[in-house]
């Protein structure tokens, strides 16, 4: 697979940060950053992307809502999404994955557990 | 006439006995032959059979010992590999680990913004440590007092400042040394003299706050090793990100007024 696009939504640049330094360890794979649901759904609409990793809890629209917007749109009803979360109730990760995520990691999350997801989802070794 | 077919008879007759006995000789010595070549031959079997079974013990005996050499060589191997899988996920920890702390110190030092800071010790303990309930305290030096600054999980105005060596929080901030309870408590409500950790920031040994955790994130059962690097790493450079941004946002301010004084007087 040749040119993964993947966006990172979360509010903490440091958080933001760490996911980027990870993802970069994957081959082909161009990393694009939003602060918030919102910013989110803007480059959503401005790219292709592959792979979408999304905070619950952001500023002006968070995850939970970014996720259900995004399932609605015809191009992204088969993107992986990832949430990562500091929420780690079973309520919180059953609405996350109704909601239609395909995965829901709890912060503080190893980033060797992020990898293995993100290559699971993507069917990458 | 009688006499001459009597006298052949008995010379044939004592011809055919002689070939009788000749016969019966050769056959004798025949049979003889036979047994001798039997018996020859009976003893080369085993000679032969003997031969062929010790060469083949030998070749099985050389087969089994290669045979156990190579196990012991796949043993070897395995152990060898395990080893490296060991090696591999160590290897693979430590590089999460080394990416957290890059991560953590670059950020710590990405700005001289006080506020903006604060905000990124605050991420870190929450995101990286997984911290739910904790508070941020400077200490203040002229009142000796540790002041809160930054609250997470709690309100601000819940939380009071504390006397540098009273409490948990202010024995830690005075003697500069991590505390860490030896159980972690169901948390039931704040409780400001009972955290499950302090973290004194510390400037060589010059203390100029705490980090004071009261409760972690319900999937964090306990701390890590990173974490224990972490908060090593806190203790210094939160510290100093902390003081050159106070030192910088004083400095700004400091030649705001300057300038305006000089404007004042060369007007």
């Amino acid at each position: 697979m040749a040119g993964i696009n993947i966006l990172v939504v979360e509010d903490s640049p440091t958080m933001r940060q760490l996911i980027v330094f990870a993802l970069k360890r994957l081959k082909d794979v161009s990393v694009v950053e939003a602060n918030d649901g919102v910013d989110g759904l803007k480059k959503l609409s401005a790219q292709k992307f592959d792979l979408l990793i999304a905070d619950i809890n952001m500023p002006i629209m968070d995850g939970l809502k970014l996720v259900s917007l995004v399932r609605q749109d015809q191009k992204y009803k088969d993107m992986p999404i990832i949430i990562v979360t500091t929420e780690g109730a079973e309520e919180d990760k059953k609405r996350g994955l109704t909601l239609g995520a395909n995965a829901y990691l709890t912060k503080p999350v190893q980033t060797n557990q992020l990898i293995s997801t993100v290559k699971d989802l993507l069917r990458i070794s | 006439m009688v006499k001459e077919i009597g006298e052949d008879f008995f010379y044939n007759l004592k011809k055919a006995v002689e070939h009788a006995k000749n016969l019966i000789n050769e056959n004798t010595k025949l049979k003889l032959e036979i047994k001798k070549l039997k018996e020859e031959l009976e003893a080369r079997k085993d000679e032969i059979t003997q031969s062929s079974h010790s060469e083949c013990y030998k070749k099985i005996n050389d087969l089994e010992e290669k045979n156990s050499e190579f196990n012991k060589r796949i043993s070897e191997l395995e152990e060898e590999n395990k080893n490296f899988a060991t090696k591999y996920v160590e290897l693979e920890s430590e590089n999460n680990n080394l990416a957290n702390l890059y991560v953590a110190s670059f950020q710590l030092h990405s700005t001289l913004n006080f506020k903006e800071v604060v905000q990124i010790i605050m991420e870190i303990v929450i995101n990286l440590i997984g911290a739910e309930v904790f508070v941020l305290y400077l200490l203040d030096e002229k009142t000796n007092e540790l002041t809160p600054i930054a609250t997470e999980g709690i309100e601000i105005e819940k939380t009071n400042s504390i006397k540098l060596g009273k409490g948990v929080v202010g024995r830690s901030a005075k003697t500069g040394e991590n505390y860490f309870s030896e159980l972690i408590p169901i948390y039931d409500e704040f409780n400001e003299d009972a955290p499950i950790a302090c973290i004194p920031l510390k400037i060589k040994e010059h203390t100029i706050g705490v980090i004071a955790i009261y409760k972690l994130l319900m999937q964090k059962e306990q701390f890590t090793e990173l974490d224990y690097e972490l908060f090593t790493l806190l203790a210094g450079h939160a510290a100093t990100a902390i003081f050159s941004s106070k030192l910088y946002t004083e400095s700004e301010r400091k030649l705001s007024t300057i300038q305006g004084f000089i404007e004042l007087l060369t007007k």
